[in-house]
């Protein structure tokens, strides 16, 4: 008997603990916390540009292989039974017109890769990059991201 | 005692009707109120720059912002409105139009054939537009590609149907006042608060309404619905923006980055295709006068 309750307790704590991961890294979460993260790195490259902070070379390579991650994860992120759930800021627009949404994912993902080499290079190639990129963020924004409420 | 209570009845509806009749009736800008003036393009390219025009009226899901043949649908809590068709067509958009047609449409709501516009067109703000920035205007649509095809009307449920009824709504909410610049700025802020009220017509978007479509006065540019239908519209005032500089608000208009190195999203960034051609003079005017926006009482 003891052995029983010991399985449904190990059992509750499992699916508990499931539970928790599960929301923890639900897809709404993720894919906020990827654009949290884009916009952490172009703070970051946005000061450089400013002659705010030193060009670090490094730094920027975080920024644009953070950017990549995100490309590649982005579209897989939108299942259908997260469209709500929790406060998101995707549009419904996204799965009705899902191919071109990964699309545009993958031509940020083609902007980032294009750039990452001249962006590293040398501050004027840093200003020169990023307007590019920006503009990729911009066409998956048009049509995908709403205003905040 | 019935045939009286019928008769007062009736009377009462014929005068009701007079009345309505009466104080709908759409007004005009005569030919002859337009002095002689000599067209400059540029500048009719660059209200039509700030003036948005292509946002709307341009054919939807091409890169020619040129081709304005219309067809965008836009939601609103009256309906769907279909975009027209103002290209050169002399059939299908606005080539047979004159001059004072145009600026009527802009200032006073009125189409040529003496019917009232919705105010989806924003003649509320457009209204403030000097006369001969609406003749450049004017002259700069008629240079751009004519595009064939009449877009269908609109699909408004009874009673936004009614045409005839707008002319109560201009009554309460187009006040006919034409630019004043405040003596006490400087000119630059004059200019950038020309181009924000008038043409750049941002209070549009960037305000709350009321139950009948409206700008809520004092709350102009706190912020509003999106046009999208999903989502908000920022509050642009001090309130929120405090921390912006001059410098933030004109790099916002000409590559869409924020403050905070973020991006601007929605139909917003179709309004920086736009204002990212302007010089960055016009941009700078415009930042001066959207710095000082007080928060609202």
């Amino acid at each position: 008997m003891r052995n029983g309750a010991a399985v449904v307790l190990i059992g509750l704590v499992m699916a508990f603990s499931v539970s928790a991961v599960i929301a923890q890294t639900s897809p709404i979460a993720a894919r906020k916390a990827l654009m949290k993260g884009n916009n952490d790195n172009a703070k970051t490259v946005v000061q450089m540009m400013r002659g705010q902070v030193p060009f670090d070379a490094a730094k920027v390579e975080a920024a644009f292989a953070q950017w990549a991650e995100t490309a590649q994860k982005l579209p897989g992120l939108f299942p259908e039974n997260s469209k709500t759930g929790e406060k998101t800021r995707a549009t419904a627009k996204i799965w009705v017109t899902k191919s071109d949404f990964d699309a545009k994912a993958a031509a940020f993902g083609k902007a980032v890769a294009e750039n990452r080499d001249k962006a590293k290079a040398s501050l004027d190639g840093l200003k020169e990059a990023i307007p590019v990129v920006g503009k990729a963020c911009d066409n998956c924004h048009e049509d995908y991201r709403s205003g905040k409420d | 005692m019935l045939r009286k209570i019928v008769s007062l009845a009736a009377l009462a509806a014929v005068f009701g009707a007079s009345a309505f009749w009466f104080l709908t009736i759409p007004e005009t800008i005569q030919p002859s109120a337009l002095a002689a003036h000599t067209p400059d393009l540029a500048n009719g390219r660059k209200m039509f720059l700030i003036g948005g025009c292509a946002s709307c009226h341009a054919v939807p899901k091409q890169e020619d912002q040129t081709r304005l043949g219309g067809g965008l649908a836009l939601n609103s809590p009256f309906g769907v409105f279909y975009v027209p068709n103002i290209s050169p067509d002399a059939r299908d958009g606005i080539g047979g139009w004159n001059e004072a047609q145009f600026v009527t449409a802009m200032v006073k709501g009125t189409s040529p054939s003496g019917e009232h516009l919705y105010p989806a067109l924003p003649y509320t703000s457009y209204q403030r537009m000097r006369l001969d920035d609406l003749r450049d205007l004017f002259a700069y649509l008629k240079t751009l590609p004519s595009v064939t095809g009449k877009v269908r009307d609109h699909d408004l449920p009874s009673p936004f149907n009614i045409r005839r009824s707008l002319g109560l709504w201009k009554l309460l909410f187009l006040d006919g006042k034409t630019f004043t610049p405040d003596p006490a700025q400087s000119a630059q802020w004059n200019r950038g608060a020309y181009l924000v009220n008038g043409p750049g017509h941002c209070a549009e978007c960037h305000s709350p309404r009321n139950v009948l479509g409206a700008i809520v006065g004092g709350k102009r540019f706190t912020g509003g619905q999106s046009p999208t239908g999903q989502g908000g519209v920022p509050n642009i005032t001090q309130d929120k923006l405090h921390d912006w500089t001059i410098a933030d608000f004109a790099e916002v208009l000409e590559t869409g980055m924020t403050a905070d190195a973020d991006r601007v999203g929605g139909p917003m960034v179709e309004v920086v295709r736009n204002t990212s051609q302007l010089s960055a003079g016009d941009r700078e005017d415009i930042a001066v006068f959207l710095k000082s926006l007080p928060a609202p009482n």
